[in-house]
């Protein structure tokens, strides 16, 4: 039965009393939901007004996780930067990699064989699982779910980092890609493993599904929370999940068709309603077409090598020019914009990372909504802070 | 009614704290230090050099300082010997008289390992290092990181199997052409005099 | 999507005696940028975005790039009389390029999804004429990325709602990612320096002697 037959009105957008002149009457609240708070998934800060309970301005603050990572890939070759990109999103660090080794070899030119591509897509599609499947844990622990759902979370992605692990050497830092494939090849005994994990996620997430989905806590808190209209969310640059819960059907994999993307059968869910709800079924709804994707991946790999014969190893030096390459990562579009001057180092190193660019509308999202809103909206977002400070 | 999802979201916690008692696929998490996870084949933590018989004279590295120059975070700092020593071919090389590796700025990308030339640095598993030193306590010299070939077979096995065969072949290839560099010699000194 | 000819010309006969240039790319896998001027760059933004057969409505990243004041050294074959007959020589020219910033921007279109098309926009120097025209109110998504190239670089955007410092804090002085940045060296203690950083270090903390 569902609970939500009475649809309450668009949204919940509550404007502040004004007095003649315009100004708010009584006095405003400054909050300052400061670095080290549980619920700003990372060292985040919000520097909210309010109106009693009320949001009438919020700005974001952010910078304490920056590290300069475009000025260290400037002063280090190409190669080393690779182990940097692992950490700009920590959480999905084969995704940054695969962004960063398709940039260069569209800068230098070089061909990745296939069952090196076909790699490639089962990590990304494995990444994008468990990322999703975390940040539906940190989003249910954001409503006061005290922890319990993302245990059960991490419990899942434990299972895909155990096969991270065994592959490449480390559980979230993988270091895995290099320009023109992989660096070691998936055996036989991984890839059955891989399979079984992937084939026991569906039970998983019906499960997660089961006590989450039609929760009346979950939808009391988030329909008609946080909407992003369409124009909106075009013009601010959103990507990801985010801009496909406004309505918008962009997804690189089916626009661009980098890798072999173009081979998988699979669709881009689009939402309705671009609130909070909509962006937490993206998320389900994309793990499931995922594991639809991996099940493929894995029943058509092909044998061969898995590095292009010309790539090298040291002495890296791609010819002068410039490139920008776009993978989508489970956030939103991750690109790199690499400019080479024919030096082993890079001119210009430059990441798009998609939560930075996210954040932009995060004002005129929470306006109107009440403070505990404002941490939901953060929530539904689905920030990283080492991708927005690099 | 109002609320039934909330009790189906009881159910399945109620399912999942009581299925912990009873399968392990249910239970997160093991009673650390008494119970430990079984670490996987692969699995790299800080390097370590590898010595063949003695740590002084059979270590492998020839201080080439390639690893120093690849290492992206700039951890290795090595200093060259003033003599040489024989290496497993038998030919004279020089080796490291210092190979400090700071730990506390180590990414364990293995980047030093995928460039060396020589087999002789890889990726030790061990990562209870915590010490109450700062500084001295993570930074290992020469003497820590050397380890023999025996407990990097017990590591990584089929790694060390890889190794040790490259390491054999380039033996043999070294021995050939000395064999025939040999042969060769001796042909031109047997026929220069009858030359004459 | 038309080719990059196509769009100079069309955008030329819509904003006539603007200053357009397509600059090459000699990656083959890149695309070529077009070069605007400052003073017309957010009348061509809007033609870019509000024109029915681009309609780039997505600008994804905003870069900003320091190129300081460099000789650049070029080979130039030239035909030289050499003892009456005509030969062609190979000499090395050296042109001064004056220090500027830049800011390039990468437009796609989520409507007709193609793309992209590279924007380019260079101030006049790198010292005090460093002021651009800001693509915020065009792009929404521009804002937080051309703070950043404010930030960073230290391009002054004309017109945007908010520039402020984003990932430094507000009292910081300096521009770090230029090229000729120096970072203060009593930042952080490295524990094992080496190179620059030891002779740096020398200078405020006793070294360690090494055993050999």
């Amino acid at each position: 039965m569902n609970a939500v037959a009475e649809l309450p009105p668009k949204s919940f957008a509550v404007k502040p009393k004004l007095d003649e002149s315009g100004t708010p009457i009584g006095e405003l609240l400054e909050v300052s939901m400061g670095p080290h708070h549980p619920s700003t998934h990372g060292v985040f800060r919000m520097d909210v007004s309010l109106d009693g309970e009320t949001v009438v301005k919020l700005k974001p603050v952010f910078g304490y996780l920056h590290r300069n990572h475009e000025k260290i890939g400037e002063n280090i070759s190409y190669l080393a930067s690779m182990p940097y990109t692992d950490r700009l999103d920590y959480f999905c660090s084969m995704t940054n990699n695969w962004a960063y080794a398709l940039t260069i070899e569209k800068l230098a030119g070089l061909a990745v064989p296939e069952r090196a591509e076909y790699i490639r897509v089962i990590m990304a599609e494995l990444t994008r699982l468990q990322n999703h499947t975390c940040l539906i844990g940190f989003f249910v622990q954001d409503m006061g779910a005290l922890g319990t759902p993302m245990m059960y979370a991490f419990r899942e992605r434990e299972k895909i980092l155990d096969l991270f692990e065994s592959v490449s050497g480390a559980r979230m830092m993988c270091n895995y890609m290099r320009f023109g494939g992989v660096r070691v090849d998936v055996n036989d005994e991984w890839l059955a493993q891989t399979k079984k994990v992937v084939g026991d996620y569906g039970n998983f997430l019906d499960e997660f599904e089961a006590f989450l989905t039609q929760n009346e806590i979950l939808l009391a808190r988030t329909q008609f929370v946080g909407v992003l209209p369409r124009d909106l969310a075009v013009s601010a640059s959103v990507t990801g999940p985010m801009l496909r819960a406004s309505g918008v059907n962009y997804d690189l994999r089916k626009v661009d068709k980098y890798g072999i993307y173009s081979r998988f059968d699979f669709q881009v869910p689009v939402g309705e309603h671009g609130d909070v709800y909509d962006r937490y079924m993206m998320r389900v709804l994309e793990m499931r077409e995922s594991i639809k994707i991996l099940q493929q991946a894995l029943r058509d790999i092909p044998a061969g090598p898995v590095m292009d014969p010309k790539a090298k190893l040291r002495g890296f030096r791609p010819k002068p020019g410039e490139a920008y390459g776009r993978v989508e990562a489970p956030k939103g579009e991750l690109g790199f914009y690499i400019i080479s001057d024919g030096s082993p180092n890079p001119y210009r190193y430059r990441v798009r990372p998609p939560s930075f660019v996210n954040l932009t509308i995060l004002e005129d999202m929470c306006l109107g909504h009440r403070i505990a809103d404002a941490v939901v909206i953060l929530g539904s977002v689905d920030i990283v802070l080492g991708e927005v400070d690099r | 009614m109002l609320g039934e999802q909330i009790i189906k979201g009881m159910a399945v916690t109620a399912r999942n704290f009581f299925g912990s008692y009873v399968s392990k696929n249910r239970l997160t998490t093991v009673q650390y230090p008494e119970e430990r996870l079984v670490p996987k084949a692969n699995t790299r933590q800080f390097p370590m050099l590898v010595f063949d018989g003695d740590a002084e004279k059979g270590l492998r590295c020839v201080a080439c300082t390639i690893c120093e120059k690849e290492c992206p975070p700039k951890c290795i700092y090595i200093v060259k010997s003033k003599d040489k020593k024989p290496d497993y071919k038998g030919q004279p090389q020089l080796y490291p008289a210092v190979f400090d590796i700071d730990v506390s700025v180590c990414m364990s990308c293995q980047i030093c390992v995928e460039v060396c030339p020589f087999e002789s640095i890889k990726m030790n598993t061990e990562f209870e290092l915590a010490t109450d030193d700062r500084f001295e306590g993570l930074l290992l010299h020469k003497n820590e990181l050397a380890k023999s070939n025996e407990y990097y077979h017990k590591l990584h096995p089929d790694d060390a199997k890889e190794s040790d065969a490259v390491l054999t072949a380039e033996k043999s290839r070294a021995e050939a052409k000395a064999k025939t560099a040999a042969e060769a010699k001796a042909k031109a000194a047997a026929t220069a005099p009858a030359a004459k | 999507m038309e080719a990059l000819e196509q769009i100079k010309a069309r955008l030329g006969a819509a904003l006539p005696l603007t200053k357009l240039d397509i600059l090459p790319n000699e990656c083959s896998g890149g695309e070529r940028s077009l070069l605007v001027e400052p003073g017309r760059a957010f009348d061509v933004a809007k033609f870019l975005r509000d024109d029915a057969q681009l309609k780039l409505d997505y600008c994804s990243n905003v870069t900003g790039i320091d190129w300081p004041e460099a000789k650049i050294k070029t080979k130039v074959t030239k035909k030289v009389l050499v003892e009456g007959v005509e030969k062609e020589v190979e000499e090395i020219v050296e042109t001064l390029r004056s220090g500027h910033l830049e800011v390039v921007y990468h437009l796609y279109s989520m409507e007709l999804q193609h793309g992209p098309i590279v924007l380019r926009l260079r101030t006049e120097n790198r010292a005090d004429k460093t002021h651009l025209p800001s693509l915020t109110p065009v792009w929404r998504g521009a804002e937080f990325q051309e703070r950043e190239v404010y930030d960073l670089y230290g391009v002054i955007f004309d017109g945007h709602p908010d520039l402020r410092r984003i990932l430094m804090w507000d009292e910081f002085v300096g521009f770090p990612m230029r090229r000729d940045y120096v970072a203060p060296d009593d930042f952080e203690y490295e524990p094992t320096p080496h190179d620059e950083v030891l002779a740096e270090a020398k200078k405020h903390y006793p070294t360690t002697e090494v055993k050999a």
